[in-house]
């Protein structure tokens, strides 16, 4: 048996004895996934066991340095790991924008001090992140950002507001783009890290059409931030900002994967008159052929081998292909679908859930912006 | 397994590429075309992928071949699709070895195929579209079957030496190696829209000995299909693949409004969103041919393979065309010759919506 095999056999073991059967069923809304922080929300007392379990053994990020929180794992036995989750259906131990997000641009542009601080923490779901990056005048033109970092000897002075900062009132620390110069647009822009308990830190929940409200307005009102919380150089914050945007897409575009048990095929079995089988199923082709893309993307992406730009596709039809996944759920659904409250509906997820998608393609930089991305990085079209 | 090619796959990708192009490029199926030739390819290029070892990619070691798999393969179908270039290899050295491995007819068939003389076609579809159902008769005949009705859509169909032929027994499916020289088989060549051959087969009481039967039950014709289908699907993203790269040439060339149009987002958008479904086209084809490789049930995903890359490669030559604007529509414009040939690929052994209506079958809906 080689080594890998071995690492199955394993690996398969200890999730069967490990992971709670309550952790293998789908998740009926939002309020059952797992985001830690200094104040947990757990729908089921399962869902703690079992993200301790897994950041025990550094599984919550698996392919993380062990020094670091993390499980040390190969990308050979890291695609393991998440093939064996896959196949027993697991949820998520822990979702983090720490680490789909934060971790990879501090693994890179971070001090040893600032990685030995932060991502244990983010390995283990301890401390929650939010993205401080849109602002009401920088959307698409994120480079356009406004708010202010003075400089005042050993810390800076911020001063501004964000917006659609996602989770901000559950928050506790955010990573935030900041102007550090004025002459320079992209050249004068730093990534600082900072506690959302400071003073100064204020935040405005933002209803959204699904009900719901994940986004937040965020105001910084002379927020004291210690310069050992710079991550990178001064004024070179855009590179750690793209480089976390990479990321961000790479995040946003496993939406397109769809999780566990596939609810539109369950709802196709259910029947489903001609013309919508007919749609599911070229939806099908597609959403499948995504997933072989992903398992390429990833794969290529450990070998080192993946064009830079490829997040941007890869963001571009994933979230496309969930916009579409909604649309023919909720079709497919009915007027079920359309109950907003009822215990039944498990209070509108699916609607909700339907019209919180419609954000996909427009959060970590619309479709449109991948497309510009993708048409001139990758197929060298002029500007 | 990584699904990315090795460093040995990106080498024979190369050879191959450099082969193909200087060989086989457009202006071969062009002259083809022109000279109104009536076999379909060209006899000395098939010569040729033998002193290659391309016609034995399939054929195990032992039996002389390269013993490569189908990730291999694809890569050579690959550059034949890029380069339109006419070749019995799909029906030949995929399909056809593929199905007669292991059997009792492969030391008769593989030395001529190893040599490059050898030609094989597939007699499967019976109607305009292709389809489980197969209707043409064997019956038990002396010590072998006599073989009653009719094929379509066989590529090579007249100028092959060997043709496996679906029929239905009174057991079911089968699979025949029947030699092009039976009695009582007639072949009529058309030719499609592509330039391509394919023949209308009549089988009038084909008498063929017991030996001809390679495959008995849905396995050995499954398994055909499955070569031949991720095969088609290979040579489908060479035809998206070196289309999308005509019109990005295009496009930075193409000057209007005092501006090259690919600086318009207008374009770029369209060739941003072309190259994704390309991209992902071009995953589901390595995932088929990893799983067949490997031995693994690849059923599910060679259909996804066949289905999306009808879809992507069938977008890619409408764009192409669009993008280029009337020069495309010229007859002396290569990119018409891409889309005749999408549209052929996209038809064979299965279509896109045959094969995502197989899909949601197997996924109970």
């Amino acid at each position: 048996m080689s080594d890998l095999d071995q690492f199955r056999q394993e690996t398969r073991t200890w999730l069967e004895e490990n992971c709670p059967p309550t952790m293998r069923t789908p998740m009926r809304s939002e309020k059952d996934a797992t985001w830690g922080g200094r104040n947990p929300e757990y729908a089921h007392p399962d869902q703690k066991l079992w993200l301790d379990r897994m950041a025990e053994r550094g599984w919550t990020v698996p392919d993380w340095p062990t020094q670091y929180g993390g499980g040390g794992l190969t990308p050979g036995e890291t695609k393991i790991l998440r093939e064996e989750l896959a196949r027993i259906r697991a949820r998520n131990p822990l979702n983090s924008f720490g680490i789909s997000m934060l971790g990879p641009a501090l693994l890179k542009y971070a001090t040893e001090e600032q990685k030995l601080e932060h991502l244990p923490k983010i390995a283990r779901g301890e401390i929650r992140w939010c993205q401080g990056y849109s602002e009401p005048n920088a959307g698409s033109d994120l480079a356009g950002l406004q708010t202010s970092a003075e400089d005042a000897g050993d810390h800076f002075i911020v001063n501004g507001q964000k917006v659609w900062t996602s989770y901000a009132d559950k928050a506790d620390w955010i990573f935030c783009l900041v102007r550090t110069d004025k002459s320079s647009k992209q050249g004068g822009i730093s990534f600082v890290l900072f506690d959302m308990a400071s003073e100064g830190v204020s935040i405005k929940p933002i209803l959204l059409i699904s009900g719901n409200s994940p986004f937040c307005e965020t105001f910084f009102d002379n927020v004291k931030v210690p310069k050992a919380n710079l991550v990178g150089e001064l004024n070179k914050g855009w590179d750690v900002a793209k480089y976390l945007l990479g990321h961000e897409r790479e995040m946003i575009s496993g939406m397109g994967l769809g999780a566990g048990s596939d609810p539109l095929l369950d709802a196709a079995r259910k029947g489903a008159d001609p013309l919508l089988r007919a749609q599911i199923a070229l939806f099908q082709v597609r959403s499948q052929a995504f997933k072989a893309m992903s398992e390429r993307f990833i794969d290529e992406l450990k070998a080192g081998h993946a064009h830079p730009a490829q997040p941007s596709m890869m963001k571009y039809y994933g979230t496309e292909l969930n916009k579409t996944r909604h649309e023919l759920l909720m079709a497919a659904g009915g007027s079920d679908a359309l109950e907003w409250e009822s215990e039944r509906s498990h209070g509108g997820a699916a609607a909700r859930t339907w019209l919180r998608t419609k954000a996909n393609s427009i959060e970590g930089g619309t479709s449109e912006i991948q497309l510009n991305i993708i048409a001139k990085r990758i197929l060298d079209l002029p500007s | 397994m990584p699904l990315y090619h090795t460093d040995d796959q990106s080498l024979l990708r190369d050879t191959a590429r450099d082969f193909v192009a200087e060989h086989a490029p457009v202006s071969h199926l062009r002259s083809l075309r022109d000279a109104n030739d009536t076999t379909g390819f060209s006899r000395d290029l098939w010569r040729e992928f033998a002193t290659l070892g391309f016609t034995g990619i399939l054929i195990p070691e032992a039996q002389g071949g390269l013993g490569l798999g189908h990730v291999e393969a694809g890569i050579v179908l690959e550059e034949i699709g890029r380069n339109l270039s006419p070749s019995p290899f799909l029906t030949t050295a995929i399909a056809a070895v593929e199905a007669l491995k292991g059997t009792a007819q492969a030391d008769r068939w593989f030395p001529g195929i190893l040599a490059g003389k050898a030609v094989a076609a597939l007699a499967i579809d019976e109607g305009r579209k292709h389809n489980a159902r197969i209707t043409l008769k064997a019956e038990r005949a002396g010590n072998g079957y006599r073989l009653t009705g009719s094929k379509q859509f066989v590529h090579h169909g007249h100028a092959a030496d060997l043709l496996l032929v679906a029929a239905q027994t009174d057991a079911g499916t089968a699979l025949f190696a029947v030699p092009a020289s039976a009695t009582g088989l007639t072949a009529d060549p058309e030719r499609l829209a592509d330039s391509s051959i394919a023949a209308r087969l009549t089988f009038d009481g084909v008498q063929v000995d017991a030996d001809a039967v390679i495959g008995e039950g849905d396995a050995a014709l499954t398994r055909l299909l499955a070569a031949a289908r991720t095969g088609a699907s290979a040579e489908l993203v060479g035809v998206g693949g070196a289309t999308l790269d005509m019109t990005i040439g295009y496009l930075k060339q193409r000057k209007q409004f005092g501006a090259v149009i690919g600086s318009f987002q207008a374009l770029q958008h369209r060739a941003a969103h072309l190259y994704s479904e390309l991209e992902v086209a071009r995953a589901a084809v390595l995932k088929a041919q990893q799983l067949l490789d490997t031995g693994e049930n690849a059923a599910q995903a060679v259909a996804l393979a066949k289905a999306m890359t009808g879809l992507a490669t069938t977008l890619a030559v409408q764009e192409g065309i669009q993008m280029h604007g009337g020069i495309g529509m010229t007859d002396e414009y290569d990119l018409g010759f891409y889309m005749k040939r999408a549209r052929v690929l996209a038809e064979l052994f299965g279509d896109t919506n045959f094969h995502a209506d197989a899909l949601a079958q197997a996924a109970g809906y």
